[in-house]
């Protein structure tokens, strides 16, 4: 414990991000994930002799409007290099992609942490392209390439090492994600690849200059990251702790085995031998670009939850979870704007969505149901054609099918009985079988009336408003007593 | 006489032979097919009959598509005659260099590394020239991957220079302009990296340009140097030079670097008028090692050319002895990267071999010839870390440098004036031990690569002993249209002198 005080960890992160556009960076093919291996091709994204790469603007843009959100200075000049290596995934044998003139430099993200801001910053982001997938096919003992991944565009942010704990870069990729999510620019999905993480670590003893780094790959979730950080901090202290060197290398996480094992050393390291790429122009952004690009920037997170505050009155505990997901700030305004009143809508998300969610394991842009279906149903209890616990079940056939939920709550006969006729006749014929309850009434037990509330919804199968019951009854009994 | 008869009867009298139409430029042949004189037919089996008599001996060609060939002559010709076609190059024979991506047809680049590699599409150029009509006869040798000035390295062996089969056809388009010289195509195209183009059209007596950097579209030329490499016309006189470049110039969505500024109607430049033009001839040029009688021949050009009424003198350009090692510098690192991608992974030779790093050691030390290997290896070398700066940075440094001194100069002057080469055609099979000595002999045209310019190569004379030199007329960006009108300029008083004005 006492040797473990004694180090500080210090941290940056290098991020893949792949971009959310329709076509690949430097081709017209598309990016769509899932289709049959190679059929996504052409002869620009495998490498084919004579063929040429042609900037997709649409990358710049996303690139610029992340930049923009990451406070960066944007490069009015910036360049692509190529980064020469071998490997059966990269068609060109060079990875197309940006070292000695990024598009953006010198910007930061805000993290909070234990109720405290911390700014990190961001060393520069560039654009780049993807590599294809090898799979390895170990019955035939043979690798086949699957191209369609090969030039897909991602942005690469390369964090300062300004943060020290697990904790703060969780924090970082969360802000990270959410940020590019807001912006359209991703999707942002460990899990799938669409957002990718290498750790860079060093321990040191404060005040001292940065220790030797290592660079862990292979973080396949926000999980892996913490344990890998905690994992690869302890190993490099227990290292110097015992007077032994930590070994600049690459190593890569087992999630499994829950420890990380060395890839290659920097004696190995290829040497990229980067110049820039003549194939491609110089990238020229004009002032007027970024600022066209400045003013179209979507409402972020912190602007998003200041505009909650004042226009809804919900908790802020409410605001910090439905901000928390695009999908669901998404959800929020837009059944809002249908004209849900927003305390119903902030309650549907945060109980019956979320509880939903959890139990399916499911993301919040895994959503199905329709902001307008969703102020269906608020309406519906609002005008009082369903009760709450009908409501719930029609939610749980729109959470599955996104289905109309007033043709459910027909077809399912929870819609409320507006026959009076029906109520009154029930009741009668209530008062008329529970002759002592009616007695215990007329001698003031206050119990008897919600036995009679109970035996009526009973009667009614449930398909009755509960307050026109009570208005009813009483109307009933009054008439009754005076009656007999 | 009834007029049907008079018709068929001059049909007949006009009708050429074989040998007629391949004396014909291209231009002349397009107007002789559009006129009825001839066909696309006719053409492409006169050209095909010339390959079988002659290139067993010279080997211009890698591969000769005539079956292909001959079915387009038909379609092309009844599109002719249906008026769907009316482009002045409709149905003329034409040959590619065999480094521009042919669909269907293989595309070797002269090395056992493409030795069966058939594309799966055209290279713009080639779309370009199929749209206006021409056709396809075959694919042209050349050094392996353009990487040479000789024909000499090619993995199919050596062209030979059709004025004498001992001496070589110079390169790396040595293929293209021997089959040009040889009538074995009308046109033909070629690459120019460092004078590719220019210098085997100046040692086989045939006018080649390389046009201003950004105005050919690359895309599917397989990169030697991307910054310099362009695609240019080689043909038999300038003017069919500017009707092919009207073709091949032009924007192309698939090539960034593809920007062509100007207009393309370069036939409009060919005027016998150079009254005014201020010429310069670079002192430096004509006091290195240089032969008698290319000198000669050259300063003879530039007294022609003032005769016409251009203002032709000397200067000094400045930084010349630095332009060879900057263009191997560059040129190499950049062809190092470009020929990355040829691994035996995904096409080309595959060694057999197991480990992935021992397929691709194997697979690209059987594929590469020599010179290749030599220039991945340099190119390596000058872009590894450590080195980068001394060499690579300081190499596009000097090339800075070398486009301010053009500027400067082409504020001076329309045009520079100087040699293709040193020398004639070399003899075959006498290469230096040293390859710097080869490389020095690109001292006159690799300028225009590394600063982006048009040049063009015109047959100025011959040596004593029947070898053609070419005279370079150098413009600045983008203005080919001086460089064709003081080319077309020359060539008729050369053709006065030759042939006696008509």
């Amino acid at each position: 414990m006492g040797a473990n005080d004694a180090y500080e960890t210090v941290i940056g992160l290098e991020v893949h991000v792949e971009l959310a556009t329709k076509s690949k960076i430097f081709c017209a093919c598309s990016t769509e994930f899932g289709a049959e291996p190679n059929t996504q091709t052409c002869p620009v994204c495998t490498g084919m002799p004579g063929a040429l790469p042609v900037l997709n603007r649409r990358v710049l843009e996303h690139a610029i409007a992340v930049g923009l959100a990451l406070h960066c200075e944007i490069a009015q000049y910036s360049r692509f290099d190529r980064k020469n290596y071998f490997y059966p995934d990269n068609p060109q044998n060079y990875q197309i992609s940006q070292l000695y003139l990024p598009i953006c430099r010198n910007g930061y993200v805000e993290i909070e942490v234990q109720n405290r801001t911390k700014r990190i910053g961001i060393h520069e982001m560039h654009m780049e392209e993807d590599a294809g997938k090898l799979i390895h096919d170990e019955t035939n003992a043979r690798t086949l390439i699957d191209y369609n991944r090969s030039g897909v565009p991602l942005l690469e942010i390369v964090s300062e090492p300004d943060m020290r704990t697990a904790e703060e870069v969780i924090a970082y990729l969360d802000n990270l994600r959410l940020m590019i999510q807001y912006l359209g620019a991703g999707d942002c999905k460990l899990q799938e690849g669409s957002m990718r993480v290498d750790v860079n670590l060093s321990v040191r003893k404060p005040g001292e200059a940065l220790g030797t780094r290592t660079e862990m790959k292979n973080l396949g979730s926000f999980r892996a990251v913490r344990r890998a950080i905690e994992a690869e901090s302890a190993r490099q202290i227990a290292l110097l702790s015992s007077g032994e060197t930590v070994r600049q290398e690459t190593r890569r996480w087992d999630e499994g085995k829950n420890q990380s094992f060395s890839m290659r050393s920097k004696e190995d390291a290829d040497d990229y031998r980067y110049f820039p790429d003549p194939d491609l122009l110089p990238i020229v952004v004009s002032r007027e670009m970024i600022e066209q690009i400045r003013a179209a920037q979507p409402e972020l997170r912190a602007g998003k939850m200041e505009r909650y505050r004042t226009e809804y009155a919900i908790p802020e505990y409410d605001i910090g979870i439905i901000t928390g997901s695009k999908a669901l700030a998404d959800l929020f305004e837009k059944t809002i704007a249908l004209g849900a009143e927003p305390k119903q809508v902030s309650n549907w998300i945060m109980g019956e969505t979320l509880r939903l969610l959890k139990k399916n394991l499911l993301d919040p842009e895994e959503l199905v149901f329709s902001p307008f279906h969703l102020k269906e149903l608020i309406a519906m209890v609002e005008e009082k054609s369903v009760n709450l616990s009908s409501a719930k079940l029609i939610f749980e056939e729109m959470f599955e099918n996104d289905i109309d939920p007033r043709k459910c709550a027909e077809e399912r006969g929870l819609l409320i009985q507006r026959d009076d006729g029906l109520l009154r006749r029930t009741i009668e014929e209530v008062l008329q079988n529970n002759e002592k309850s009616v007695a215990d009434y007329k001698n003031g037990k206050d119990r008897a009336f919600g036995f009679l509330v109970g035996q009526t919804m009973k009667a009614m199968k449930g398909k009755a408003d509960p307050a026109v019951v009570n208005r009813m009854l009483s109307e009933c009994l009054e008439k009754w007593i005076n009656c007999t | 006489m009834t007029k049907r008869k008079i018709e068929s009867e001059i049909v007949t009298l006009s009708k050429l032979g074989t040998e007629a139409i391949r004396n014909l430029s291209a231009l002349e042949l397009g107007r002789a097919i559009r006129e009825g004189r001839t066909t696309a037919i006719d053409a492409t089996d006169a050209v095909l009959e010339q390959i079988r008599a002659v290139d067993a001996d010279y080997r211009c060609f890698i591969t000769v598509a005539a079956e292909q060939a001959r079915s387009r002559a038909q379609e092309v010709q009844a599109q002719i005659e249906r008026g769907a076609l009316a482009g002045p190059l409709a149905g003329v024979p034409v040959a590619l260099k065999d480094n521009i991506c042919t669909r269907g047809i293989r595309t070797t680049c002269a090395s056992k590394m493409l030795a069966d590699f058939v594309p799966a599409y055209s290279a713009e150029a080639a779309k370009r020239l199929e749209a206006a009509g021409a056709i396809l006869i075959g694919k042209t040798n050349m050094d392996e991957f353009a990487f040479g000035s000789t024909t000499e390295t090619s993995y199919f062996g050596a062209t030979c220079n059709p004025y004498s089969p001992k001496h070589c056809p110079g390169g790396s388009s040595g293929g293209s302009a021997a089959a040009v010289a040889l009538q074995e195509c009308f046109f033909a195209l070629g690459s120019d990296t460092g004078g590719s183009v220019r210098q085997p059209a100046s040692h086989c007596g045939v006018v080649g340009m390389k046009p201003s950097y950004g105005m050919v579209s690359r895309y599917g030329l397989v990169a030697y140097a991307s910054s310099m490499d362009q695609i240019g016309p080689m043909t038999k006189n300038v003017e069919d030079c500017a009707a092919v470049l009207e073709i091949l110039c032009g924007r192309d969505a698939k090539d960034a670097t593809c920007v062509c500024p100007t207009d393309t109607d370069f036939r409009t430049a060919l005027i016998r008028d150079v009254r005014g033009m201020r010429i310069g001839v670079p002192r430096e040029y004509l006091e290195a090692a240089i032969d008698d009688e290319v000198r000669d021949a050259i300063l003879q050009a530039a007294s022609q050319l003032e005769q016409e009424g251009a203002v032709v003198e000397p200067f000094t350009l400045g930084l010349t002895e630095y332009a060879v090692p900057t263009y191997y510098t560059i040129a190499s690192a950049e062809a190092g990267s470009n020929l990355e991608r040829f691994d035996g992974i995904r096409y080309g030779h595959r060694a057999q071999e197991e480990s992935l790093q021992k397929l691709y050691t194997v697979s690209r030390s059987e594929g590469f010839g020599t010179e290749v290997r030599r220039r991945i290896l340099l190119g390596t070398f000058v872009l590894s870390a450590g080195y980068y700066d001394a060499y690579y940075l300081k190499a596009q440094k000097v090339r800075n440098r070398l486009v301010q001194t053009f500027d400067k100069a082409f504020a001076a002057y329309d045009l520079i004036l100087s040699p293709v080469a040193p020398t004639a055609a070399p003899v075959l099979g006498r290469s230096p031990e040293n390859p710097v000595e080869r490389y020095l002999e690109d001292v006159y045209t690799i300028c225009a690569n590394l600063c982006g310019l048009p040049a063009i190569s015109v047959p100025c004379g011959e040596t004593k002993q029947g070898l053609p030199i070419g005279l370079q007329l150098m413009g600045s960006r983008f203005r080919e249209k001086t460089v064709l009108q003081a080319a077309f300029t020359y060539e008729q008083t050369r053709k006065e002198k030759l042939y006696g004005s008509k």
